[in-house]
């Protein structure tokens, strides 16, 4: 398996809406840079040109002259700050955060945290998630899903693996069950905290295949570096395939002929 | 009100004349605030370097994952390397430490005390007892985060932001974590009720408001910050210790579940709860750590250039102005709690309006170089390099102000590389230049300027090696608080940066050792200071004598002129002196 390649910089980003960000970092630290460099060059021609030596005063005592170009530069700066905020972080944001695709034509799973591990929960063919209750919580339980409730005879609960199809949004729900923890996926620039009590939808649609990682962007306790979960973008016929063969194996041959749950035939 | 200087006899019965009083009385209890800011100022760097020496082992860690720390890694633990719990107790504590028990008290606690009363031409602090008892409320509290790392299973190691559910099912350091904080804050309360009282009620005959120096103002704004930010937080962690103590559920919700088992809780609370009013407290804190600094520098850029400072009413405005902002921009820190469009909109707009004061604050330093005589003393230097140094920490501010962009940085090294940078070569190098600035004037003679100055270019190059590189390991992706990062495929990517950082905290932890050793040999055999304003400063506290006496000022003084200013043929004007 290839891996992508990670450096000091960004890493490789394979979202529809990460471009965006990054277009946004960018430009972001190229203004950053010009304030600095003019900001540096000016206070270093200030030192080497004012400091103490023989033969030299104080140009400017008693009347302060008053400089007219900072003004400018100030009402500049709020100008550039007023027009990231409103033509590039809030559309962006909106559009991450807000505009969600529906939920018929989009992957809907839910993702639970817990220390030290992610839980990954798909509604089966019937695009119901199954009721959870804590007290059925155990070891190959992890996050209590009822198997008697209808809704929950087909759902696949997968442990760390989150398998999406490639160029199909993805709507997530996010909870958690003990402590606070942030579901953060660097190459798909998705970052939310998943709080207990609260369940918090995000979405988000991967362009090119490939096994990537889901981070741990809260601390959640002693092994919060170690809380790695993967996610596996496949092409709709390698998703399909997998789903089945899982389906295949909860519901044994009593299961209903495939179909694809992709939805790429709809 | 301003007192007769003559009459030292009657008071509020602490002006007993210094050498009547006991040693104990003198220098342990002491009401005197120029004694209570010594004595803020030692417990304090004491606490810096403590702080600072839990992340120097940490950083070994980083740098070299799960090897053994050499020489005294078996005082830790067993084998030698660095636990996971050790690794996020030292994390807890050396933030803890940092803020509360070092930067805030040395800054406000140590320059606040020696310094406004002294500025503001008053005998001592409105309340004497109430700053001594601000001084050992404080002490209390660093002893009990202290003894914290002794209880069974060590000290607080859920962050020193304590997020529940995680601090609430922590050990029970968290509770002594808890408890230090209630101290720790009431310690400021205390304080910052005595700097407003002194420096409005205080003021000495001609010192308007208008003619304050800089420091004065930075103290003032501060302990308005303190005194409404700080109670929201004390209430919160009273909250937070009735939750791990009593079995109330304030900030857990229903349903939680640990390690496969039901916790036995009431439920119905919120985890959120606790951040707002964490972060209602912590963001204006920010300002307490940078507002002092920005007026210490003032002090000192006044003096080197030898000129007034450029646009001091701007500047002054600046400063309320950025402090009454902080009170609107907490929620910038919670951005990824599931925030919408509304709320994040609004508080992303109130951080872009709070860097403008900040750049305003940067220009008029800017501005005040121009057609300057620059003395590059060793305080210069540091106030100087603050200025590049503040720029980096509030710029790499934008990408987290924005909700966009802090998508991808939010909890990464991007925001420790960001507030370090204001923080510690911001405010640090303002009091390091603080220390060299009025240590004249406290011990009455100077510091070692060679020693001061292998000091001061050491710290520049080895903090950057620290700090830098935290903007692209963040960049990169790499999340904070991640004992291991190498786990992962980006931070292990990444991994070459943290030994250039954790390289640079140990160089940087070498030119400290001519700092302490300047501070300590300079009281006894520095240069002497052959006036009370050996630097040719024109603020109040340069004509009490070095070092000032018990009440201060001998004779009365009194005020003619604003803070900055200069005569015609380029001599300092200092605002006690009468004649043009």
């Amino acid at each position: 398996m290839e891996q992508p390649h990670y450096g000091f910089w960004l890493p490789p980003n394979i979202s529809t809406h990460g471009a965006e960000i990054d277009n946004l970092i960018t430009v972001l630290h190229w203004f950053m840079a010009v304030l600095f460099v003019g900001w540096g060059i000016y206070l270093v021609y200030c030192l080497v040109r004012f400091r103490e030596r023989p033969g030299h005063e104080v140009a400017i005592i008693k009347e302060q002259a008053h400089f007219v170009l900072p003004k400018y530069i100030e009402i500049g700066i709020i100008l550039i700050e007023a027009c990231l905020l409103i033509f590039f972080s809030a559309p962006i944001w909106a559009k991450v955060k807000r505009d969600f695709p529906k939920e018929s034509d989009a992957l809907v799973v839910r993702v639970t945290a817990e220390q030290f591990a992610w839980t990954i929960h798909y509604p089966g063919k019937d695009g119901k998630f199954g009721q959870l209750k804590n007290e059925l919580i155990d070891g190959t339980n992890p996050v209590g899903l009822d198997r008697n409730d209808p809704d929950g005879k087909d759902d696949i609960i997968s442990p760390n693996m989150l398998n999406i199809p490639v160029n199909k949004p993805v709507i997530v729900k996010l909870t958690a069950k003990d402590v606070i923890h942030n579901f953060f996926l660097p190459v798909m620039r998705v970052k939310q905290d998943a709080i207990p009590g609260m369940t918090i939808p995000l979405w988000f649609e991967a362009t090119q295949t490939g096994k990537f990682e889901i981070a741990c962007a809260q601390l959640c306790g002693v092994g919060h570096t170690q809380m790695r979960g993967f996610f596996n973008v496949m092409s709709p016929q390698e998703y399909d395939a997998w789903y089945n063969e899982e389906e295949k194996s909860l519901l044994g041959d009593s299961a209903p002929a495939a179909t694809q749950p992709s939805g790429e035939n709809k | 009100m301003s007192h007769d200087t003559h009459h030292h006899s009657h008071g509020n019965g602490h002006s007993q004349g210094g050498h009547a009083l006991p040693f104990w009385r003198k220098y342990i209890f002491s009401t005197d605030h120029k004694v209570i800011g010594l004595q803020y100022g030692i417990t304090a760097v004491f606490f810096l370097l403590f702080g600072f020496s839990l992340m120097l082992l940490m950083r070994w860690q980083l740098a070299f994952p799960k090897q053994a720390i050499p020489l005294i890694g078996k005082l830790f633990t067993d084998d030698g390397v660095l636990s996971p719990e050790l690794y996020n107790q030292f994390g807890a504590m050396h933030g803890t430490i940092m803020v509360f028990l070092g930067v805030v008290p040395l800054a406000v606690g140590a320059f606040g005390n020696y310094l406004v009363p002294l500025q503001v031409g008053a005998h001592d602090m409105a309340f004497p007892k109430l700053n001594m008892m601000s001084y050992w409320v404080y002490f209390c509290g660093g002893v009990v985060m202290l003894a914290s790392f002794f209880s069974p299973n060590g000290a607080a190691a859920s962050g020193w932001t304590s997020y529940p559910p995680l601090s609430v099912i922590a050990d029970n350091g968290q509770s002594m974590w808890l408890i230090g904080m209630v101290f720790l804050i009431t310690s400021s309360l205390l304080g910052s009720v005595n700097t407003i009282v002194t420096a409005i009620q205080l003021r000495v005959k001609g010192l308007s408001f208008m003619r304050w120096p800089v420091l004065v103002w930075a103290q003032v704004t501060t302990a308005f910050l303190l005194l409404l930010a700080f109670p929201p937080l004390e209430a919160a962690g009273v909250l937070q210790l009735m939750d791990r103590v009593a079995g109330t559920s304030f900030f857990l919700p229903s349903g939680l579940v640990v390690s496969g088992e039901a916790l036995k809780v009431s439920g119905g609370g919120n985890p959120i709860l606790w951040q707002h009013l964490f972060w209602f407290l912590a963001h204006p804190e920010v300002y307490v750590l940078i507002l002092p600094a920005v007026g210490i520098v003032g002090e000192i850029m006044a003096v080197n250039t030898k000129k007034p400072l450029y646009g001091y009413k701007t500047l002054i405005y600046s400063m309320v102005f950025l402090g009454f902002m902080s009170f609107i921009v907490w929620a910038h820190h919670m951005f990824m709690t599931g925030m919408g469009v509304t709320m994040s909109t609004f508080f992303q707009a109130t951080t872009m309006i709070i860097s403008v004061p900040s750049v305003i604050i940067l220009t008029t330093y800017l501005l005040t170089l121009w057609g300057a005589s620059i003395r590059y003393t060793v305080p210069m230097l540091f106030a100087t390099a603050f200025l590049p140094m503040f720029a980096i920490g509030g710029l790499t501010g934008l990408p987290l102000g924005l909700t966009a962009s802090d998508i991808h940085l939010h909890d990464t090294y991007y925001v420790i590389g960001h507030f370090h940078y204001v923080v510690a070569p911001g405010t640090l190098f303002a009091l390091m230049a603080g220390v060299y600035f009025w240590y004249p004037k406290i011990t009455g003679r100077f510091m070692s300027d060679t020693l001061g100055k292998i000091h001061f270019w050491t710290s520049v190059v080895a903090i950057n090696g620290v700090f830098m590189p935290m903007f692209f390991m963040g960049m990169a992706g790499v999340s904070r608080r991640l004992y291991d990062q190498t786990v992962y495929a980006h931070g292990a990517a990444a991994q070459p940066l943290n030994v250039i950082m954790s390289v640079s905290a140990w160089i940087l932890a070498l030119a400290q050792l001519p700092f302490l050793y300047n501070m300590a040999t300079s009281w006894k055999w520095g240069k002497k200071a052959e006036s009370n304003n050996p630097w040719g400063a024109t603020t109040l506290e340069w004509a009490a004598s070095s070092p000032p006496p018990h009440e201060n000022f001998t004779t009365p003084v009194e005020v003619f002129r604003s803070p900055y200013e200069y005569s015609s043929n380029q001599k300092p004007l200092p605002q006690f002196v009468q004649e043009a």
